[in-house]
């Protein structure tokens, strides 16, 4: 059953003019968000897209660009609290840790 | 000595028996590995009682946060040279994994600091990152013990490293491996392809449940209160204080452990895109169904199981708001949407519900 969230996949961009058609983002996105089209990525499914960011960081050509943060309520509220950007708190780590079912 | 392995470009690898190791380090140490004159630590890819028992531990958030393992390189079964290197977190859940899941292989084990931080987590995080493995690969002077430039990655550590960067600064070739480690070796064999099937994120039932525990230790504070607001509804101690007792706390509690347990049972079937706006539409429904029922059996009334109704719709929304980050499929824009306007909403729910209880109790509504 396919998932789907608020929001998801709003700030991806793919600059099909800068791809070269490595698939380095099929490869890495954990969703099927992209697929190949002549030879080129095509974002095929933005509502499944949660922003890790892996495409983006991994594409050599510099295509792709996406906001990508967490996307963990508690590390928000965290991130409220302190007055910082919305990142997991460092010793009491809410959430990481929790999330690791069968990954390596 | 018990055994030696040729390596594949004539370089020796030798095996050397456990009692010729350390034993003063860790049980899962199965021996060690020699090879251009580097000693090796190696490691069993067989988890003992212990480490099942460790793993259970951490899903109940007990010493989840120095469940690591000490960075480095290691090897399992006898590698060569040539044989491939797998990078890994020190969180020790997800290396006792990965190890389990190399059962008659030949590879080595480069474990990067991530502060004790699963891969994906870290990796979100940046510190499963490209700095830190060019430093680790520096640190144990990889390039000493393998022939080769290359580097396996679990897929999910990609968000935080950059193999392009990898490949310019250091030399080394990034390949992302499959999601779960227990694909690793049928990666290998189809000649280091993933199917769609090894690319993909799961969120089924046994991986939603597996993460479930963790929510509930971390309510502490709200199953304390609950228990204290009822003790208070139900006083003083005259005959029919435990019926009152229950008449409170039964609704409550089971408010909470619906948002942590059957919340994530329930995920895809429960109505809206919001994770607060599904947990309150369960709390909403279990508040209606213990209410009735605690007015049939502990007498209370109306106004009382609207207000604990109230109370635990907003607890369920703020808990199962949380589950975002146990999630395997939340955006941060979403998420913050949802932390936003949700908040509010959720405390007003809380104190209308806490006030008509309370005034339920004192002005016996």
């Amino acid at each position: 059953m396919k998932l789907s969230y608020l929001r998801n996949g709003e700030s991806l961009a793919l600059d099909p003019e800068r791809c070269r058609g490595c698939r380095q983002c099929i490869e890495v996105c954990p969703h099927a968000v992209f697929a190949m089209d002549d030879g080129r990525s095509s974002i095929r499914d933005r509502g499944a897209c949660m922003e890790c960011g892996a495409c983006a960081r991994n594409c050599a050509s510099g295509a792709i660009t996406v906001r990508a943060g967490v996307g963990c309520a508690a590390a928000i509220i965290g991130g409220m609290l302190r007055g910082t950007e919305a990142s997991c708190g460092g010793s009491g780590s809410a959430c990481c840790g929790s999330s690791s079912a069968g990954r390596s | 000595m018990t055994g030696e392995k040729t390596g594949f470009g004539g370089v020796r690898a030798q095996l050397l028996a456990p009692a010729e190791v350390d034993r003063s380090r860790k049980p899962w140490i199965d021996g060690a590995v020699r090879v251009n004159g580097r000693v090796v630590p190696r490691i069993s890819t067989r988890l003992s009682r212990r480490d099942a028992w460790g793993a259970v531990k951490v899903r109940w958030n007990i010493g989840r946060d120095s469940y690591a393992v000490l960075p480095g390189l290691y090897a399992v079964g006898a590698p060569s040279p040539d044989s491939p290197v797998l990078v890994s977190a020190n969180y020790k859940l997800s290396f006792d994994t990965l190890r389990r899941s190399l059962a008659g292989m030949d590879a080595w084990i480069l474990v990067l600091d991530t502060k004790g931080i699963n891969v994906w987590c870290a990796a979100g995080k940046g510190i499963f990152g490209t700095e830190e493995l060019r430093r680790r690969i520096e640190a144990v002077r990889l390039a000493e013990v393998v022939s080769h430039r290359g580097l396996v990655l679990p897929q999910l550590g990609a968000p935080g490293v950059s193999a392009p960067q990898v490949k310019k600064a250091a030399g080394w070739t990034v390949v992302y491996g499959p999601v779960r480690a227990e694909d690793i070796r049928a990666w290998f064999a189809a000649g280091r392809r993933k199917t769609d099937e090894m690319r993909a994120v799961r969120f089924r039932l046994a991986d939603r449940m597996a993460v479930a525990p963790v929510e509930l230790v971390q309510a502490w504070p709200i199953l304390l209160a609950a228990a204290a607001g009822s003790l208070l509804m139900a006083l003083p101690f005259t005959s029919g204080f435990g019926t009152r007792l229950m008449g409170t706390l039964v609704p409550l509690l089971g408010g909470v452990l619906a948002a942590v347990f059957a919340f994530p049972a329930l995920l895809p079937w429960l109505p809206f895109r919001a994770f607060a706006l599904k947990g309150a539409v369960l709390g909403l429904v279990w508040g209606v169904a213990s209410s009735l029922a605690a007015g049939v059996i502990a007498g209370i009334t109306v106004a009382r199981g609207a207000g604990l109704t109230l109370v635990v719709m907003s607890l369920s929304a703020f808990i199962t708001m949380n589950f975002t980050g146990s999630s395997t499929f939340t955006s941060q824009t979403g998420a913050a949407l949802e932390v936003r306007r949700g908040l509010l909403p959720m405390a007003a729910c809380l104190l209308l519900g806490v006030g008509l209880t309370t005034a339920s109790r004192l002005l016996a509504l």
